[in-house]
């Protein structure tokens, strides 16, 4: 008898995006309502991440945009009353705070029933001791650990253990004090330096060079268990999974110990009870068959997202199902619709993910990667062998490589390639490369690496390639062998000394044409009316035919900072109103963590490289009507032009103005001429040049390069030494184009304009203002909606400005526009005629739904209307999701190039309540007791007082450096003066740092440069890895300030977003 | 070298293997890892293995003691992409190596999804493997039991458990699941008489080709059953022994080799992933009343293993020694062990 389905069900989901906890679980939890509502549940949502599908309308019955902590979790349960709770489907941060209301008897209170894997397992799982004793019941073997607090017992944990032995100092910041050891004489000399600092010393085996190896596993109430899908990682033991190249299936294991693995996978998940999905990951060592168990997670991951999608079967939906009560055998496999989901995918392809990086917009920021996570994003390639899924992979990065060699300039050149193989940075698989091409052998770089041989021999497949293609001529039979090793045109040409469409044109005229294949979970075995595509040179028939009356959507690719989730949720939107006016969807993306990728999401998905290549390759096959470009952010934004030239009919503005505003010289021009005002610029070719227009400004002065998306290499020059310093890194980022400098305005406020154009009219726009001032880039900054500084005459001129932009660029479809604002002075920063990342939000918040107007407009049809943008009767603000505490050695500051991962957003009957919900939406924790007061310059300390006054007021004690305490005293306000971290005099900051009693620290430094003083950093740094709140902005600390006290007050109300909705 | 189908088609390919040519009838496997147990099972005798997974050689050959049987039983192996470069601890030499040692012709660079997806619309074919069209050769037709089985009985172990397994085409890890302290296997040929032995109990193995060939050990196993002996059947086994009780068997369109079909204990509801080589199935229909379906395939409905209500006689069309694949139903062994060991008052250790 199948249990009773609940009637109500609180789904947990999670927050905004960080390094760790991605769109993954936009995917998941989005399937999980799909299947609770297949089921007639009434699906509750709390989420603050207003950028996700799962939070739109039509999927959960109520949502509530709310911080994810314990008491906002009560307060929706006391209020909603749900029969059921799902902990799985939001990552860490809803499991944990899943097991917070079960621990504090919340659950138990209200009576809600935890949903699939019981949470008794879920701690078996979390806590190291009890898991290692529930595996010991059923002899599966985990990596021998022993806790020691002196050199006398790490020595006998270590003869025990038997050398060599990983030295692991638990507690210490960044895991420093780590490391192998491989003698007695060692391990004493380097205890009596950890001891000194930590109480307690892990003594573990030394699994350095096994394989890792994991599997995703499926279980129901009835104990069928299945294992989904397995998978090998590239970069052995050592190197977090997030930070590993992963391939699936496994590569270089037997039938033995695949089943040996498989095995003891589903004995232990048996065992532990798990009931949905969950994913074990395994030590293999590749001298024999032993194995060590790492861990399991017991919940979706990301990992799962990728197995999903690397597979096609839809692991979120089922766990959802089963989570409901159902088994797997009254479950159909979704792909061919006919066999069972009581099965294990048989794949006839293989996948490759490799994570996207971005550590090089921290300065200062560390490029070792090791176990921890660093990582922002990932693509997933799919082909038919190695060499081309690690080629497309590279390209599928979008970072400018070309695959794996033959690159076009020399960013992915790396002089000290042995080192940066051995110490694993960021880079490793272009050292790789080099090592290769240099001539050392996959023996001497399996030595360095422990990278398994096999990968290694592939990769060196390619450099030979590589090395014929340079010295033979370059025929039918040699340019096939390089298409099915994943060359692309543009890297050919790169090595023939020729152009991408000269190579096009002879692969053409050879006949040489890539295959499309199908996905349908059964390597062909059985029919199925799949729509999972790929794109191999591997094969000689296409698995379908051409569709009719299709059009293309082009998702966004990996993510990265400054192009997250929310583009995928307007690509989704954008699909659904295709799929809506009648035509057929394609989608083509990149990156297995998004929704748009889900099997349902379109008509045809193609799981392939954003590249002009692909895409004209898809297009000469399936001869859509159009593409959709202006959906996807910056990468299908910069495809416009060269598609077009190519004949394939883009939609919506031209792609010749669509350059035009993105060219940052044509379009400051274009400014003049329309007598826009814009702050002082010039363009340079030379550095000489530069200079001598930035004294012209007159410093200080912002430095961009064109084409890019969250201020790539965008920078604030103070003087010329740093005028130069960023010139450099900004042709390094687009050398193609010219850069522009333009006068920094400073104390000037930021408002933008998000809003859809038709045939160059206006049809509907948005007018959010940010908290902070000029200088914090957008995408980091506090967003209000409606503006609540800003006077009606401002906006009448931005909106008077934003038309003649529109109708000079007849722009048809989404928009963008920034402004500067200095009393009702009006200055355009930049416009971009493609959707930002301000969509979503505008969208929920004024209730219309920008990207299904704009993408009607696209489709020619009439979209004009009366729209209510501006009288909104609430208030949402719009808070960045950082992820400082993953990037160890960056700083936390606010500045012009973008640093924030993720978002949030909270809505309020008040400004002051929803900038509170939103800030602690982001993790941000009101303080209760003492604050620390730091602010540089003379000018931050003024305009601060007032609020710092009304922290004292409250009842705050205050803590303050040097200057900002001897301002203060002499203002009046009662503070503790503290010394600067490199004076030894007490009480110092490092004393007060070290205490654990700091609830606050106000930080807002001099100039927005990063490390501008040591101090400073260090401070913010610590606050950081501390874990306490930090500000580091003089607005958002005045906001903050005056909201808190508002709300003081009075109770901060639980409202859904239909309660909002109805005003 | 290229690769014949009886519909026409022509495969072109790169030559990997032996340089003979081959025929037999093409088959698909959709098994992601176990290319080394696959070509060495008997059952393959005769065909030419197509593998779904497109990368193959991956990790070598190793050393004949992890072989199914002394060597490969397939008659030519064709791959998507073979990887000259291998690497695992246990590798003795590369799957080239091996094939060319064996005499069997393998062909690389071959869409082996379009082949998997005509032998699934027009059903198993006749193939061949050579540089000119040759003859079509139907293994079927032959006895191929009788050329894999083994020529002369053989004895593992001197346990109390006497059981006699008859050789079709036996894969060692029949023998490897069942050679317990407790147990003397005595490994016969497929028409080896038993009826005038000592034994407790029948294993009937697996084995190539169609079941109606093996008329003699059908006699034998009714022998058997009218001598009140427990019986267990693996795979061709089980076909052998539903002929025995009267049932009849059929063709399978394309048959199922792969290593996730799952299996559905019709007793409990419970499903397992098999590994699965089989071209024939018993059918439903034809089973007498005294018997029961013990396993479905949960795709198809397909009879997956039956059951006497009554008597100790059961058999699998699956591979519960698995090798290749999921090791998920070798409890089928083990259960057999200890109801024989119940039988004889013992205990069977180590399971």
């Amino acid at each position: 008898m199948r249990p009773k389905i609940p009637k109500k069900v609180l789904l947990l989901g999670s927050g905004g995006l960080r390094i760790g906890q991605a769109g993954e679980f936009d995917y998941s939890g989005s399937q999980a309502i799909k299947a609770m509502k297949e089921e007639g549940v009434d699906v509750i949502l709390m989420n603050p991440n207003i950028a996700t599908v799962q939070t739109d309308e039509k999927l959960a019955d109520t949502v509530y945009f709310l911080p994810l902590t314990p008491e906002f979790a009560t307060k929706i349960i006391e209020k909603e009353r749900p029969d059921a709770i799902f902990l799985s489907f939001g990552g860490q941060t809803a499991l944990n705070l899943g097991l917070t209301l079960e621990s504090t008897g919340v659950l138990k209170k209200y009576d809600v029933a935890v949903l699939g894997t019981p949470v008794q397992t879920i701690r078996n799982t979390e806590d190291r001791d009890l898991f290692v004793e529930k595996l010991k019941e059923i002899h599966v073997k985990t990596a021998l650990s022993r806790g020691t607090r002196s050199v006398s017992e790490a020595v006998v944990a270590a003869r025990e253990i038997g050398y060599p032995v990983m030295v692991r100092s638990g507690f210490a910041l960044g895991g420093e004090g780590s490391g192998m050891v491989g003698n007695e004489t060692e391990l004493k000399a380097k205890l009596e330096e950890v001891f000194r600092n930590v109480d307690q010393v892990l003594i573990e085996e030394y699994l350095g060079g096994w394989k890792e190896v994991e599997y995703e596993v499926v279980r129901d109430r009835s104990d069928n268990c299945i294992t989904v899908c397995n998978m090998e990682n590239i970069d052995p033991m050592g190197i977090h999974t997030g930070e590993s190249i992963v391939v699936a299936p496994s590569q270089t294991l037997s039938n033995a110990e695949y089943h040996m693995l498989r095995e003891v996978a589903i004995k232990t998940i048996r065992h532990l009870g798990i009931v949905g999905e969950c994913n074990i990951q395994y030590a293999l060592d590749p001298k024999s068959h032993e194995y060590r168990v790492i861990e399991v997670n017991a919940r979706l991951s990301r990992s799962s997202a990728l197995a999903s999608k690397a597979t096609g079967y839809p692991l979120a939906f089922v766990a959802a199902k089963l989570g409901l009560g159902y088994t797997l055998t009254e479950l159909k496999n979704s792909v061919t619709g006919k066999t069972t989901a009581c099965f294990e995918p048989a794949l006839d392809y293989l996948v490759l993910k490799m994570p996207r990086w971005d550590v090089a917009k921290f300065e200062g920021a560390a490029t070792r990667i090791g176990t921890e996570m660093k990582s922002v994003g990932e693509v997933m390639a799919i082909g038919r062998n190695f060499e081309e899924v690690l080629q497309k992979a590279i390209r599928m990065l979008n970072v400018g490589a070309q695959g794996f060699t033959a690159q076009k300039n020399g960013n992915f050149t790396i002089p000290n390639f042995k080192r940066e193989i051995q110490y694993a940075t960021t880079r490793r698989i272009f050292a790789l490369g080099e090592a290769l091409r240099s001539g050392m052998t996959t023996k001497e770089v399996h030595a360095l690496s422990k990278i398994d041989p096999w990968f290694l021999d592939k990769m060196k497949h390619i450099i030979d390639i590589e090395k014929t293609l340079k010295q033979k001529r370059l025929d039918a039979a040699r340019l096939l062998e390089a298409k099915r090793n994943g060359f692309s045109d543009a890297q050919i040409a790169i090595i023939k000394n020729s152009t991408e469409e000269k190579v096009r044109t002879l692969r053409h005229k050879c006949g040489i044409r890539p295959w499309i294949k199908q996905i349908d979970t059964l390597a062909g075995e059985f029919p199925a009316k799949t729509n999972y595509l790929y794109v191999t040179y591997h094969g000689s028939e296409h698995d379908i035919s051409r569709g009719q009356n299709q059009m293309i959507v082009l998702g966004s690719g990996p993510y990265c900072i400054g192009s997250s989730v929310e583009f995928d949720w307007s690509c989704v939107q954008a699909l659904k109103t295709v799929k809506k006016e009648g035509l057929n969807t394609i989608m083509i993306n990149s990156n297995p963590e998004t929704v748009s990728t889900d099997y349902d999401m379109s008509d045809r998905l193609y799981f392939e490289e954003l590249s002009l290549e692909r895409i004209l390759d898809i297009s000469d096959f399936e001869k859509p009507k159009g593409v959709i470009i202006s959906t996807g952010g910056q990468i299908p934004n910069n495809l416009a032009l060269p598609l077009s030239r190519n004949g394939i009919p883009v939609l919506g503005t031209s792609p010749e103005n669509i350059d035009r505003a993105e060219d940052r010289h044509i379009f400051s021009k274009m400014l003049d001429t329309l007598q826009i005002d814009q702050p002082g610029w010039a363009e340079l070719t030379t550095p000489t040049q530069a200079k001598k227009a930035a004294k012209e400004l007159g410093y200080p002065v912002l430095v961009r390069p064109s084409y890019v998306l969250s201020g790539a290499a965008m920078s604030v020059a103070y003087d010329e030494k740093s005028l130069t310093k960023f010139l450099k890194r900004a042709t390094d980022v687009s050398s193609d184009h010219p850069v522009v400098i333009s006068k920094f305005i400073e104390n000037a406020r930021e408002i933008e304009i998000d809003g859809v154009a038709s045939k160059g009219k206006l049809v509907i726009y948005a007018i959010t203002e940010h908290v902070e001032n000029a200088g914090t880039h957008s995408g980091d900054a506090t967003v209000v909606l409606p503006p609540q500084r800003t006077y009606l005459e401002t906006i009448r001129r931005a909106k008077a400005s934003a038309k003649k932009i529109v109708r000079e660029l007849n722009i048809t479809g989404p928009f963008n526009i920034q402004f500067l604002a200095k009393e009702n002075h009006i200055l355009v920063i930049e416009c971009n005629a493609r959707a930002s990342r301000s969509f979503p939000f505008v969208s929920k918040v004024t209730g219309y739904n920008f990207i299904d107007i704009a993408v009607r407009a696209l489709l020619g049809k009439d979209v004009h209307a009366d729209y209510h943008t501006v009288e909104i009767d609430t208030v949402a603000v719009k808070s960045p999701q950082f992820s400082y505490s993953r990037i160890k050695g960056a700083d936390p500051i606010h500045y012009v190039e973008m640093a924030s991962t993720g978002e949030v957003a909270c809505f309020g009957d008040s400004y002051a309540e929803a900038l509170i919900k939103s800030m602690m939406s982001a993790g941000f924790r009101l303080p209760r007791k003492n604050i620390l007061v730091s602010l540089g310059k003379e000018e931050n300390q003024v305009k601060l007082l007032t609020s710092i006054k009304t922290l004292a007021e409250m009842g705050f004690k205050l803590f303050a450096t040097e200057h900002t305490a001897d301002f203060l005293l002499e203002n009046k306000v009662k503070c503790t003066k503290v010394y600067k971290i490199h004076r030894s005099k007490k009480p110092s900051v490092s004393e007060l740092l070290a205490s654990g009693d700091l609830d606050l620290i106000i930080n807002v430094p001099e100039k927005a440069l990063a490390r501008e003083s040591e101090d400073g950093f260090i401070l913010r740094r610590k606050a950081v890895d501390l874990n306490i709140p930090l500000i580091t902005n003089r607005q958002l600390a005045e906001a903050f300030v005056t909201a808190f006290h508002e709300i003081r007050e009075q109770k901060i109300v639980i409202k859904s977003w239909e309660e909002y909705k109805q005003g | 070298m290229k690769l014949f189908l009886e519909d026409g088609s022509i495969f072109e390919g790169t030559s990997f293997g032996a340089d003979t040519p081959a025929a037999g009838e093409v088959v698909f496997s959709t098994g992601m890892t176990g290319y080394v147990e696959s070509l060495s099972d008997p059952s393959f005798a005769g065909q030419i293995l197509v593998c779904t997974y497109p990368l193959i050689g991956n990790y070598g050959v190793p050393d004949p003691s992890l072989f199914e049987s002394s060597k490969i039983q397939a008659a030519g192996l064709i791959v998507s992409e073979y990887s000259p470069t291998y690497s695992h601890h246990e590798a003795q030499r590369s799957l080239s190596e091996w094939l060319k040692a064996s005499g069997v012709p393998a062909l690389t660079g071959v869409d082996t999804r379009a082949i998997t997806k005509k032998l699934r619309d027009r059903g198993s074919m006749l193939g061949q493997i050579a540089p000119t069209l040759g003859e079509f050769v139907d293994p079927n037709r032959e006895n191929l039991v009788a050329r894999v089985s083994i020529k002369d009985k053989k004895v593992y172990g001197s346990g109390p458990i006497r059981i006699i397994a008859v050789d079709c085409g036996m894969k060692e890890n029949i023998v490897r699941a069942l050679a317990r302290p407790e147990v003397t296997l005595t490994r016969v040929p497929w028409n080896y008489d038993f009826s005038e032995d000592q034994y407790d109990a029948l294993i009937l193995s697996n084995g190539p080709g169609d079941p109606e060939m093996c008329e003699q050990t059908i006699k034998h196993i009714r022998q058997a059953m009218r001598d009140g002996k427990p019986i267990l059947g693996v795979c061709l086994g089980n076909q052998l022994l539903a002929l025995a009780a009267g049932a009849s068997t059929y063709k399978l369109k394309y048959g199922h080799r792969g290593q996730n079909q799952p299996c559905v204990d019709t007793s409990t509801g419970r499903c397992y992933i098999t590994s699965q080589n089989h071209g024939f199935a018993v059918d439903e229909k034809s089973l007498p009343a005294s018997w029961q379906v013990w396993f479905t395939n949960a795709n198809d409905g397909s009879v997956e293993g039956i059951r006497h209500s009554s008597r100790s006689w059961r058999s699998v069309q699956f591979h519960p020694e698995a090798n290749p694949g999921p090791t998920d139903t070798a409890w089928i062994f083990d259960d057999f062990l200890h109801e024989l060991a119940g039988r004889r008052r013992i205990t069977i250790k180590n399971i």
